[in-house]
């Protein structure tokens, strides 16, 4: 019988390596290119894959025992958030609306980042990077059950949560963060590190996650906020390896240059369109604003990443130039994005409003150039209205952009009285954009962009309408069917703040609450 | 450029017009007025007379605008891809030469949105 001998513990960092590096060798029997496939098709060039370095040094071992203790943690403050009724300390109920927007729109793509993650984890023939990836994996996959936990409790209370999963893949503005994660995921495997790794994780996450935890925490959404807390340091680690992996790709060859570049500049530019959602969250729809979108840009993207590219540049990187278009949309965007939702407020899944007059002066001091003079007398026009009974309800469908797939609101950069058009005529067939960057991303790879799943030409073409609806009956209500094939009531889930149920019932619960009724 | 990938890429574009059940898409954008958010997409018959979108079809998706019953159509200016474009209103949409997901826009001289703002 063997005798069992206790040997001499291990240093941290040859534990990382028997870990870690130690779980890889070389095939004898099979050929390299066979078990790695998508290694060289994008034309990356690796030579030296040992020369991966892993700053954070974390081993699978080591790795779950932090996670249970942030869960431990997390868990038991989201208990204690449900058992005391912790929605009805938020600011006001039209709060509750960011959260919808986060469930829908940004939870189900933490679950794509897992399987985007595990994906090229496995292309990588080199084991640092292979180890990396699968944490981020396990991570994305905690954070989308994270947060769906956390707000399951919204759920039982509020409307339009119910099948978020459903509508992620349905909801016409909801195909906007899902094709953007369904562009990266596509894509060959360093792409994906570039695209999600780098460009989302590392240069934008800053103002994805900042705006909703610091948001949650100015409005009084305990859960929310502790669900961003846990997630905090996994995020750490996620810049980490975005960084790394960029650092890697350019040391190792100088004709991946030229490759990255592009693809730093289609990234940032998909990444940035999607936070338009952001933006009018922020300076719209947080009850209690924490700073502008216009602020957080400059901070986040402006200083932060200023800084980050000018490091790059010994690389030959330089920052993308879609910065240029993004500085001048940043007193715009907000305010385009706000006016979108509260025209296709019958068709969303969560209510929209037009600011009070508290708010309008908030968002004039805050954006002094533009709000008075293009914004104000929209939005004031939209409440006289509303308030006289003839709420603006836009039913008619807007044009998309075939490569963002956002509805064409974005006006000249320069310019916010005029749309911006761009058009492409391609094998036969016109495609149109919202502007130069998006028009580039299609030119580069049209055979891509060309089967784009636009909402509005698949609702046109028959295909949103629960099965078994005829079109053709008459009396046919389009808009019905459509929400019905999202699995969303007209009524209820959609239109106006004012007259929600979610109003009116946040009302009457905070006041049986506070009050002796 | 090509898409980079491991085999044969190639699949068929997504919205030609077979699959609109006899309509093609035709976007409209009214110029100065961005109250509403984007230019529409509608799906017409190519038989379709011009001059039926303006007065049957224009009025339910751009009528909640109080500029737009002060519109003299005689005096918009259209303009397709963004070039001068002269619409015949008795003649159909293809007889107009406009195509498969051509994009239109009107101008209407004078009217510049609630107080001039372009909204």
């Amino acid at each position: 019988m063997d005798m069992q001998v206790a040997r001499k513990k291990l240093g941290l960092k040859e534990r990382y390596a028997v870990m870690t590096r130690g779980l890889d060798w070389t095939p004898s029997y099979q050929k390299m290119e066979d078990i790695y496939p998508y290694m060289s098709y994008e034309g990356i060039k690796i030579h030296d894959w040992d020369k991966w370095e892993d700053p954070f040094r974390l081993t699978m071992d080591a790795y779950w025992k932090y996670q249970a203790e942030k869960e431990r943690k997390l868990y038991a403050i989201i208990d204690a958030f449900n058992q005391n009724n912790g929605h009805l300390n938020v600011t006001d109920a039209r709060y509750i609306n960011t959260v919808k927007l986060f469930i829908s729109g940004i939870s189900p793509l933490e679950y794509v980042a897992h399987r985007g993650f595990s994906h090229v984890g496995r292309a990588f023939p080199g084991a640092g990077p292979r180890v990396a990836c699968l944490m981020q994996s396990l991570d994305e996959i905690r954070h989308a059950q994270t947060q769906v936990h956390s707000i399951s409790n919204y759920n039982k209370y509020y409307n339009g949560m119910h099948d978020f999963h459903h509508a992620h893949d349905r909801v016409w503005f909801l195909s906007v963060p899902k094709s953007f994660f369904d562009d990266a995921i596509t894509a060959g495997p360093f792409e994906f590190m570039v695209a999600i790794g780098f460009s989302f994780e590392y240069v934008l996450t800053n103002l994805l996650f900042v705006p909703f935890v610091s948001g949650a925490a100015y409005n009084g959404d305990m859960g929310t906020m502790t669900f961003g807390f846990s997630a905090q340091s996994d995020e750490a680690r996620h810049m980490t390896l975005g960084l790394e992996v960029i650092k890697f790709i350019l040391e190792q060859d100088p004709a991946n240059v030229p490759i990255v570049q592009r693809w730093i500049d289609k990234w940032t530019w998909r990444g940035y369109r999607v936070l338009t959602l952001v933006a009018m969250m922020m300076d719209y729809m947080l009850p209690k604003r924490t700073m502008s979108w216009k602020e957080a840009w400059e901070v986040y993207f402006e200083e932060n990443g200023g800084a980050l590219f000018k490091d790059l540049a010994r690389y030959g990187i330089t920052m993308p130039k879609c910065a240029e278009q993004i500085a001048l949309e940043k007193d715009h965007l907000s305010h385009q994005a706000w006016s979108t939702f509260y025209n296709y407020a019958a068709a969303a899944n969560f209510h929209t409003w037009t600011p009070d007059e508290d708010e309008m002066a908030w968002l004039s001091s805050k954006y002094p150039n533009s709000f008075d003079k293009y914004y104000r007398p929209r939005m004031t026009y939209w409440r006289e209205q509303a308030a006289k009974g003839n709420r603006f309800y836009n039913k008619t469908l807007p044009m998309l952009c075939q490569t963002c797939q956002i509805p064409m609101i974005f006006t000249e950069p320069g310019d916010p009285t005029k749309i911006c058009y761009r058009e492409v005529d391609y094998r036969g067939e016109k495609y149109h954009f919202c502007s130069d960057h998006c028009k580039k991303i299609f030119e580069d790879e049209p055979e891509k962009y060309v089967q784009a799943w636009l909402p509005v030409h698949q609702i046109y073409q028959g295909n949103c309408f629960p099965e078994g609806t005829d079109p053709t009956v008459e009396g046919f209500d389009p808009l019905a069917a459509v929400l019905k094939y999202y699995n969303l009531e007209s009524g209820r889930d959609n239109l106006d703040f004012d007259i929600s149920e979610d109003k009116k019932n946040f009302a009457e619960w905070r006041g049986q609450a506070t009050r002796n009724i | 450029m090509a898409v980079a990938a491991v085999k044969d890429y190639d699949f068929p574009p997504a919205d030609t017009m077979d699959k609109f059940h006899g309509a093609q898409l035709l976007y409209i954008g009214w110029e100065d007025h961005l109250l509403f958010c984007a230019p529409f997409a509608f799906p017409f018959p190519p038989s379709m007379r011009f001059g039926d979108i303006v007065g049957g079809v224009l009025p339910g998706a751009f009528g909640y605008h109080p500029d737009f019953a002060q519109i003299d159509w005689a005096k918009a200016e259209w303009f397709k891809s963004g070039k001068p474009f002269a619409p015949d209103f008795d003649k159909s949409l293809a007889d107009n030469g406009l195509a498969h997901k051509d994009v239109i826009r009107f101008r209407t001289p004078g009217l510049t949105g609630i107080e001039g703002s372009c909204s």
